[in-house]
């Protein structure tokens, strides 16, 4: 299992990997805002939260197609469905390999894009950690629409579609954190929630990834 | 004789078959006597006026566009078991309907909500889930519509059905926690002393009948539809391969 992570973490950095595009997405749609919603500075501050959040949602959303697709293409998924390791431990890998290169990128970029944005100041801590606490849960929803959608020729708008209203309860939660924590009221409840839904989705959506890739591979 | 033999589907054509008629007869005449009953022989709502009437439309689609996501689901569930194609068919049969009725559940919301909320859209909870529910549809009939071979397209919709009715669960107190609510509480309870008054209620339990026999008889038919194109399918197969 740490064989395979590592392996796609390499995959993931080196030459034509995909790593950092995803990032360059989040800058660009951060910066693509502004020009959208007008420059007033408590517009901007007043949406902040929420625009970093679903434009970390974006972001992880991109690089989701890449996780399967070119594995099952050039065969080295079934390979790794014969090794001897289970399917399920393959799906938990690939959400954290994926996590590993987007999510905590996104989270240690977010607060930085904030100042663009005039995130208020008491905020910057919350983005941060709600990304941490909300990332994951976004890696292995998107590995099992990743491996829902492997089979499928031209399959990367499908999974997107497939995908989005599955993430609608960790934006909700992610993005209701921040402003509660921005206007200084009390944040526990959807930061728990925040983390129950990671917990719950690393519990239980490594047996519906395998169980999709096994139907995928049959 | 148990009751999975109804899932064969040369018995599943035969039981239908005589029943689909009478279905569509008796949604038809409850929809008829309750819309017209609740459309023009009940009063007007003293603060509403006569747009409460829309009710009668509303909470039965609404009704139904839950129950049909329970029936895909249990169906899922029973096709991923027991292997019952029949089963799988019904369920994506019943998607088409099941988007149709969360549609006209927000139509007539919306119709309704411009004269007494003064908006046709609010983010309201209630509101909120009903869209997530929609998009939940959209993608499940997308992912069916992805997939050539029949069997994979059934195995992999029924898990998404499954990982989806969790979510969706999830969704609806989510957004419960997010934002407070316009729309009212429930109106139907079993467990509840006060309901809708009794004029209001009969001629809405007439169309929630309705909706349900409606409901019934229109997946009945699209399964039929499925078990035939199916069929055809397989003779084309063989008819190519010779």
């Amino acid at each position: 299992m740490i064989a395979l992570l590592l392996r796609d973490l390499r995959l993931a950095t080196r030459a034509g990997g995909g790593f950092g595009l995803g990032l360059v997405f989040f800058l660009i749609v951060v910066v693509l805002v502004p020009f959208g919603v007008g420059p007033e500075t408590e517009i901007l501050s007043k949406i902040a939260a929420g625009i970093l959040w679903v434009a970390a949602l974006l972001a992880a959303l991109l690089s989701l197609d890449r996780i399967f697709a070119l594995d099952f293409e050039d065969g080295a998924l079934t390979l790794i469905a014969t090794a001897p390791i289970p399917l399920e431990a393959v799906g938990l890998a690939k959400a954290i390999a994926h996590w590993l290169t987007t999510g905590l990128a996104l989270t240690v970029a977010a607060p930085v894009l904030g100042v663009l944005l005039q995130l208020p100041s008491g905020a910057y801590g919350f983005v941060a950690l709600t990304l941490l606490l909300g990332t994951p849960a976004l890696s292995m929803i998107g590995t099992f629409g990743a491996a829902l959608t492997v089979g499928i020729r031209r399959g990367g708008l499908l999974l997107s579609l497939l995908v989005l209203p599955l993430y609608i309860p960790t934006l909700i939660f992610g993005a209701e954190a921040v402003r509660r924590g921005a206007q200084g009221l009390d944040a526990t409840t959807p930061l728990l929630m925040l983390g129950g839904i990671t917990a719950g989705a690393f519990a239980m959506l490594p047996f519906a990834t395998a169980a999709v890739l096994r139907i995928n591979l049959r | 004789m148990s009751l999975w033999e109804y899932a064969n589907p040369k018995k599943f054509m035969g039981w239908t078959g005589p029943i689909l008629p009478w279905a569509f007869g008796a949604a038809g005449v409850c929809l008829v006597t309750g819309l017209i009953w609740g459309f023009f022989f009940t009063p007007d709502d003293y603060r509403q006026g006569s747009t409460v009437k829309i009710i009668y439309l509303h909470v039965p689609a609404a009704l139904m566009a839950i129950n049909a996501w329970i029936m895909m689901l249990v169906a899922s569930l029973i096709w991923l078991i027991r292997r019952h194609h029949v089963s799988a068919l019904a369920a994506k049969a019943a998607a088409p309907v099941g988007i149709t009725m969360t549609l006209i559940a927000l139509m007539t919301g919306a119709i309704w909500g411009q004269p007494m909320w003064g908006t046709y859209w609010a983010w309201d909870p209630r509101l909120t889930s009903f869209l997530i529910l929609f998009l939940f549809y959209l993608g499940y009939m997308a992912l069916w519509a992805a997939i050539d071979d029949p069997d994979t397209a059934a195995d992999l919709t029924s898990v998404l059905c499954m990982v989806g009715s969790v979510f969706a669960l999830l969704s609806r107190y989510a957004v419960n926690f997010w934002n407070q609510g316009l729309h009212q509480g429930a109106s139907l309870s079993l467990d509840k002393e006060e309901n809708v008054a009794d004029v209001f209620f009969f001629p809405l339990l007439v169309a929630i009948a309705g909706f349900v026999l409606l409901f019934f008889a229109l997946v009945l038919l699209r399964t039929r539809t499925e078990i035939r194109s199916r069929r055809v399918r397989a003779l084309q197969l063989r008819e190519g391969r010779r």
